[in-house]
């Protein structure tokens, strides 16, 4: 009766063994590493930039121990800590621009063990240090900046089509336009329906005058704001990238709010200067009549600015702002209708469409430089001949050398400034130490909990404690493998949600152990009592641990950060109780006891 | 090697006006205290800024204070954490100023009185997202409760289910009690123990149901009280065995996780030791004023001879 069939223990054999697989990589530790990836999507992270970061480290007589590419990055190992640093300083200055050379400390497992995927468990930033930052989006803001471009467009657009009105105002996030009589009103409307359909229109009247309140729809507000907030993260993910952190996460939490972690990151001010600043874009006139040589001696021309663009190339650009990347609705990559070369389509709300018509006008055959300029850095991104004059708002970038170099430019028009401004919320920061130091107290609380439990089973049920205490152990095992396949975050919390589940999932054993005495006591011969332990035990453990489960859910549900990772752990080591607790000691118990026909007693 | 070998059932519920009257005073205590004391949230739930920072050199309270104050910091807390070196400021939110920058000029201000500080922690929290964790919170509590208010009416019965919930929520009431009375800081992560601890308590008194429908369905002609007596009795050692391991791992929390599982392991701690008392003292009384029967859970089968319809009494 206290058998098991052979593919019961095949398969308890294959899951430890699995499991013991992929708690391997927790015990090698980490090595010291620096990776280097692209910033700009035009430069692809392949196997050349392998060989020249090889070459480059070969060249400056920095030895590595390891140097592999992987998705989206070139991954070096070092040695120590100095030699690493040493190399992040070499490799930044060689690939410091456009690309994002940044510290990192990488798994020491064998080659092996990283091909079939076991990694380390993901340790959360409250063990192994660095910011964790919540944004706001202000999405009153991006309400406000969208009525403003309703109220120019609108303005420019009546004005256009020669319908008079006497008054057009923001008020709030509505515009509000005032005309002499109803029939103006009526044409504006029709016009307006037409051609905004983001528009909601409602008339009203007051002293006299009839008036059209112009509000955003319901569904195209929710379009703004989600559109605010995801260029607001595209941005933030471009500021990260150059603050050369590792493992970024960079992402939307709820409607309006975006999570920033930052592993590693211990200058804090300056991630907040850094994630908090504004870029802008300005279109400029590039001056080819004055002499660039004379201006590279330091003669520059009164009104002008010396810069060098992305080539390397310098050249004079006017001081006088044509247009500012306020005046961009949209900027996507696609190709040149004509040429089929690569080419980046620019939409420019009407103002701007009309100021852009008035200076290609005047200035064709002349040069435009695009600007980018982030913390007082001004970059050239692109100075394209002006061919004719360009209205309708539409405008076409050309002279990009590849699909991938208008794309990121087109990312960098979008991206360059934030759409909506953005507060911090919530901020933990957590230093190193104390992250290497929270990984050691949650370590012993484990081990001296486990010791203590494993002293006393052993001691009060014998035999049977033993079997309780190794089930505990493949537990931890267990728990621990689940939690590093899963790349689930341990947090400190967490770590107390380890050694909580051990000191639960005991409950199990001991339910089992004290109803094997029981029925030992009323009689029961030992084959009997184990069997019937096991069996009325298990329904005893299932309900109890329901109980707990539905906890751990709504932790995990309503919960947040270090609490969120309190709760994975408990529900997974719930889990992985029952299999260890239940299957698991019993097979031990039925190997051990199972086969004596006529068992006499039993170690209880 | 055995702790309990009870020949006969102890008459729990013979106690049970005793017991109910001493619970019914500690709750009566924790609701006053937490009523007259108040919790002491955390920077979790208030919004604020908490900075732990770290000397080479104990660390004089007073210049830090004086320091934060000319920096115009006035309402500052500053408190040591731990060792006499490790330093733990609070700054309560300033009017409506939602920025992060607070800690900034709190670390400028002290590196430049003793250039040797560093940083090891900061929290940050703005009102909104306060706010917001305190109702997820509160909510969590309550979800808990129902789901196993629920999942409890599915598995046994209604009854079962009140008696179990109440005798938990009462533990809860008692944490949170001992928490206000000797004003412990009320974190989110201590948010997190008390909610382990419902769910891990009402385990205590799922072990003792489990056991009473057990025994209502064998032992035909025994009264209900005297049920629950072999029940509890029955289950006792497991009891005092299982509560006394996970005692034994929480307080291997308590004296080795350092000061930020030190709440946690508190609200663990009383809840484990009320989680005990209440399950067995609070819930079982309870079922037994519920009004348990025996057809509630044997319904298909006839009455046997000298069980009386209601299978209450011989």
């Amino acid at each position: 009766m206290n058998r098991f069939p052979l593919w019961k223990y095949i398969l308890i054999a294959i899951v430890l063994l699995v499991s013991a697989l992929y708690t391997l990589p927790n015990f090698y530790g980490e090595v010291p590493a620096v990776q280097i990836a692209s910033t700009r999507a035009a430069i692809k992270t392949d196997a050349t930039l392998l060989q020249q970061v090889e070459d480059e480290l070969k060249a400056q007589n920095i030895p590595y121990t390891g140097a592999f590419l992987d998705a989206n990055s070139v991954k070096v190992k070092f040695a120590s800590n100095d030699i690493q640093l040493k190399a992040k300083d070499a490799l930044q200055a060689r690939f410091g621009d456009g690309y994002s050379v940044a510290l990192n400390l990488l798994s020491a497992s064998p080659a092996w063990l990283s091909a079939i995927g076991a990694k380390p468990m993901y340790l959360g930033l409250d063990l192994r240090g660095g910011v964790y930052f919540l944004m706001q989006v202000d999405m009153a803001a991006a309400l406000d900046k969208a009525a403003d471009r309703y109220n120019n467009d609108l303005r420019s657009q009546l004005r256009e089509q020669k319908i008079r009105y006497s008054g057009i105002n923001r008020v709030g996030q509505t515009v509000e336009l005032s005309f002499a009589d109803a029939a103006t009103r009526a044409q504006a409307e029709q016009y307006i329906d037409k051609n905004f359909p983001d528009l909601l229109l409602t008339e009203t009247a007051a002293d006299g005058s009839f008036k059209l309140v112009a509000s955003l729809r319901p569904e195209a507000q929710t379009r703004t704001q989600e559109f605010a907030v995801q260029q607001n993260i595209t941005t933030l993910r471009n500021r990260v990238n150059e603050l050369g952190v590792a493992e970024p996460i960079i992402q939307q939490q709820g409607v309006d709010r975006v999570v920033v972690q930052l592993p590693g990151v211990q200058d804090t001010a300056k991630a907040k200067e850094i994630l908090g600043r504004t870029a802008t874009l300005e279109i400029r006139l590039v001056d080819d009549e004055h002499d660039i040589t004379a201006a590279l001696q330091g003669q520059i021309p009164f009104g002008d600015d010396l810069y060098t663009d992305r080539s390397g190339q310098p050249l004079l650009v006017k001081k006088n702002v044509v247009l500012t990347g306020d005046y961009i609705t949209d900027a996507s990559p696609g190709f040149d209708q004509q040429s089929g070369q690569a080419a980046v389509h620019v939409n420019l709300d009407s103002r701007g469409a009309r100021i852009f018509k008035d200076v290609t006008r005047d200035n064709v055959g002349k040069r435009m430089a695009i600007l980018l300029i982030e913390k007082g850095k001004t970059e050239v991104i692109t100075a394209p001949v002006i061919r004719e004059e360009i209205g309708g708002g539409r405008v076409q970038i050309t002279g990009m050398d590849s699909t991938q170099e208008a794309s990121d430019v087109a990312l960098l028009l979008r991206a360059g400034a934030l759409a909506a401004p953005m507060n911090i919320v919530e901020e933990r920061t957590v230093g190193p130490s104390l992250g290497a130091d929270n990984i050691k107290k949650g370590f012993h609380s484990n081990l001296w909990g486990f010791a203590a439990v494993a002293l006393f089973m052993i001691v009060y049920y014998r035999v049977f404690g033993v079997f309780s205490t190794t089930a505990l152990a493949i537990n931890g095992l267990l728990l621990v493998a689940l939690l590093s396949m899963m790349q689930a975050t341990l947090t400190l919390p967490g770590l107390a949600g380890i050694a909580l589940t051990l000191g639960m999932a005991i409950d199990a054993n001991v339910l089992i152990n004290e109803r094997i005495r029981e029925e030992l006591r009323n009689g029961n011969s030992p084959q009997a009592a184990i069997h019937a332990g096991y069996d009325r035990a298990w329904g005893t453990i299932l309900d109890s641990n329901v109980t707990t489960l539905i906890a751990g859910i709504a932790l995990f549900w309503l919960g947040s950060g270090p609490v969120r990772g309190f709760a994975v752990v408990l529900c997974l080591g719930i889990l992985t109780s029952m299999f260890s607790a239940v299957t698991v000691s019993r097979a031990m118990v039925n190997l051990t006891y199972g086969r004596t026909a006529r068992l006499a007693k039993v170690s209880i | 090697m055995e702790f309990f070998k009870f020949k006969h059932a102890i008459p729990f519920m013979r106690y049970g006006k005793l017991t109910t009257t001493i619970s019914l005073l500690t709750f009566v205590f924790a609701v006053w205290a937490l009523a007259h004391n108040g919790l002491n949230l955390g920077v979790d739930f208030t919004g604020g800024t908490v900075l732990e920072v770290d000397y080479p050199q104990p660390a004089s309270l007073d210049t830090i204070r004086t320091t934060l104050e000319k920096t115009g910091l006035p309402e500052v807390s500053v408190q040591t954490f731990g060792t006499t070196r490790d330093v733990l400021i609070r700054l309560p939110l300033k009017g409506n100023e939602s920025s992060a920058k607070t800690s900034d000029t709190v670390m400028a201000a002290l590196k430049a009185q003793d250039p040797g500080v560093t940083l090891k922690r900061v929290d940050f929290v703005g009102p909104q997202v306060g706010k917001e964790l305190y109702n997820n919170g509160a909510l969590a509590l309550l979800v808990v409760a129902l789901g196993i208010l629920i999942y409890l009416a599915i598995r046994f019965e209604w009854r079962f289910a009140l008696a179990a919930i109440i005798a938990n929520v009462h533990d809860v009431v008692i944490i949170l009690g001992c928490f206000a009375f000797f004003q412990w800081e009320f974190t989110l992560t201590v948010l997190a123990g008390v909610l382990a601890v419902l769910g891990y308590s009402v385990n205590e008194s799922v072990v003792v149901f489990d056991r009473i429908r057990e025994n209502l369905r064998k032992m035909r002609k025994t009264s209900i009280p005297d049920i629950i007596d072999s029940a509890i009795t029955t289950t006792m050692s497991r009891t005092i065995i299982t509560h006394g391991m996970t005692q034994m791992v929480v307080l291997s929390m308590l004296l080795f996780g350092g000061e930020a599982l030190h709440n946690f392991a508190l609200a663990l701690t009383i809840g484990i030791l009320f989680g005990i008392y209440s399950s067995v003292l609070v819930a079982s009384p309870l079922l037994l004023m519920f009004g348990v029967k025996r057809e509630h859970f044997i319904k298909d089968t006839k009455p046997k001879e000298g069980v009386t319809a209601d299978g209450a009494q011989v």
